[in-house]
């Protein structure tokens, strides 16, 4: 029991839970979403500062479960520093791993951290707690893309 | 295990719901603490709705066969269960819909439609801030649909009404009065006949959501005042898709139809129609005919163990659960403490694990929970807390399964490292 308990919740995730990284609420950003799990009640705060091409910040205010909030803590230090294309990429393998029902390999140079949620894929009830952060990332970058691309109009 | 109010036959009654043999999680026992989410069905139920299907099965009341007679019997037959289930009055006043949800909703839409009833601009809905979205919601649409204002009852720290303003709250411009009868999430258990004696002082219309009452406590809709009673039949061991509005035959043959079609008309020509008289007015279309039959064994059921000593039993596994969680560090229950003013459904907080883990960690050890906002939203934000883990018992859950909870809660506390 133990050993299925512990494909779930890794302790890299479990360190992730307790020590999050990038957490709080930063400025300067162009875009912040609300995104919550109807379900549950988990929510996130989720603001994205790009700078250019790039992903200068991410930060976030977040409650919820040890999975959702390891998750945005991994997301937050993935894509910071990225291209918004470098972090795309990230995002869609992040979610080809959660949606592969435990049948993707993970590619440790990718994810990094994240392949510690490899085994969240078998939890399906769980796989939505993972994604919640990285679908507001997504969103929020969605409106800054969006109204740069208005502003340049 | 020899707890006092415990039911006397309670190995027997186990006997009779076969998904308590089962195992989960790798050979364990099944411990079920789920039942305010959805209760088991016992034996006698599922055979009912089997034999209805293999050997009776027919639309009602328009076959003109022999098994459009046995068909329509057996609905029929489960309206008049349900009506000495409720104590009601009239066969007639028992509207089957096909969850507590949908009767609200009947309700509160048909009060926005033209008619003796309707509500308008300046009228006042009454709800209270322990409600169950199902509660919240229509009422919600209600108030939009018809200029109506929402306002609502509050709730004291213990979590039980907090009844210091109801004189404010309750006026001359008050038309409906909503409340549930026990709490989902703080298990609080509402003086249903005082409050509802309280809004018909000003005229209102009472309706209350017996959800998590009737599974549990004597329901007797005379006794308690309210104009409307609504449950739903699978939390009190009886199948989905099925649920109960009874109301007062008055105030339903006031109401307009709340869905047209088929069986809730007297005729029909292109032009307009005329209506059906109750329960067939609001029974629009093909109703849910095994799911009622279904029912109707379930209620029998629980009256023949006896509602009185359910209670009882309730209160006694609610009272240990109570003890067996302030014995675990770091956890507090939402909720009034003393068993005798709750019901069976407890929600608690543990420090420095979420309850989805805790969830998650119990599931692993046959434990079965629910952990969220429980469709009370409001409530836990009323509480400042955002989710919450909740154990239910049922008339079949034994004392041992409690101290499984308990067990494995301190071992979810020593798994998250916490305390």
């Amino acid at each position: 029991m133990s050993a299925e308990l512990d494909s779930l919740y890794q302790e890299i995730i479990l360190d992730h839970y307790k020590k999050p990284l990038h957490a709080g609420l930063r400025d300067p950003f162009e875009a912040e979403v609300h995104h919550v799990n109807p379900t549950c009640g988990d929510e996130v705060t989720l603001r994205v500062h790009l700078e250019g091409d790039k992903v200068a910040d991410v930060s976030y205010h977040s409650e919820g479960c040890s999975i959702s909030q390891a998750s945005t803590s991994v997301m937050a230090d993935l894509v910071i520093g990225k291209t918004v294309d470098e972090a795309m990429a990230i995002h869609a393998d992040f979610l080809a791993l959660m949606q592969g029902k435990g049948t993707v390999e993970p590619d440790e140079d990718v994810l990094e951290d994240g392949i510690a949620f490899a085994g969240v894929a078998k939890f399906p009830a769980r796989v939505k707690c993972a994604l919640l952060s990285w679908m507001a990332w997504k969103d929020a970058t969605a409106k800054v893309l969006a109204d740069n691309t208005l502003e340049k109009a | 295990m020899g707890l006092e109010g415990l039911l006397p036959e309670l190995e027997i009654i186990r006997k009779d719901f076969p998904i308590l043999e089962r195992t989960v999680a790798g050979g364990k026992r099944l411990v079920y603490l789920d039942s305010a989410n959805t209760s088991q069905k016992p034996q006698v139920v599922i055979d009912t709705m089997v034999d209805h299907l293999e050997n009776h099965n027919a639309n009602i009341a328009r076959a003109m066969h022999a098994l459009g007679a046995e068909s329509t019997e057996a609905f029929e037959g489960a309206r008049d269960r349900v009506a000495a289930f409720l104590n009601a009055p009239s066969r007639d006043e028992v509207i089957f819909t096909k969850n507590a949800s949908e009767a609200l909703n009947l309700v509160a839409s048909t009060l926005a439609f033209r008619g003796p009833l309707q509500l308008g601009e300046g009228d006042e809905i009454l709800i209270t801030e322990m409600e169950h979205h199902s509660n919240i919601v229509p009422w919600q649409m209600l108030a939009q649909r018809t200029g109506a204002t929402l306002r609502w009852i509050g709730l004291t720290d213990d979590g039980r009404l907090d009844l210091s303003n109801l004189g404010e709250l309750l006026n001359e411009r008050t038309k409906v009065v909503a409340f549930t009868w026990v709490s989902n999430m703080l298990g609080t258990i509402n003086p249903v006949s005082d409050l509802a004696a309280r809004a018909k002082e000003v005229g209102a219309l009472v309706v209350v959501d017996a959800s998590q009452a009737a599974p549990q406590l004597p329901v007797d809709v005379v006794a308690s005042g309210a104009d409307f009673v609504v449950f739903t039949g699978h939390k009190v061991v009886g199948p989905t898709g099925i649920g109960v509005l009874w109301g007062h035959r008055e105030v339903l043959d006031a109401l307009p139809p709340f869905l047209g079609g088929g069986e809730m008309i007297a005729t029909v020509t292109m032009a307009e129609s005329t209506y059906a008289p109750i329960p067939h007015k609001f029974e629009a279309g093909t109703p849910p005919i095994v799911e009622a039959v279904g029912l109707g064994a379930a209620v029998d059921y629980l009256s023949a163990v006896g509602m009185d000593a359910i209670h009882r039993h309730e209160q006694t596994i609610t009272r240990y659960a109570l003890e067996g969680l302030a014995s675990v560090p770091g956890t507090t229950v939402l909720g009034p403490l003393d068993a005798e003013s709750r019901g069976g459904a407890i929600s608690f907080e543990m420090q420095g694990v979420h309850p989805h883990d805790i969830a998650q960690v119990l599931d692993t050890q046959g434990i079965a929970v629910r952990a969220g906002h429980h469709c009370a939203k409001p409530a836990h934000a009323r509480f400042g807390v955002q989710s919450s883990t909740r154990m239910s018992s049922y008339l079949y859950t034994r004392p041992d399964e409690i101290d499984a909870l308990v067990e494995a809660l301190n071992y979810t506390r020593a798994y998250f490292k916490v305390g």
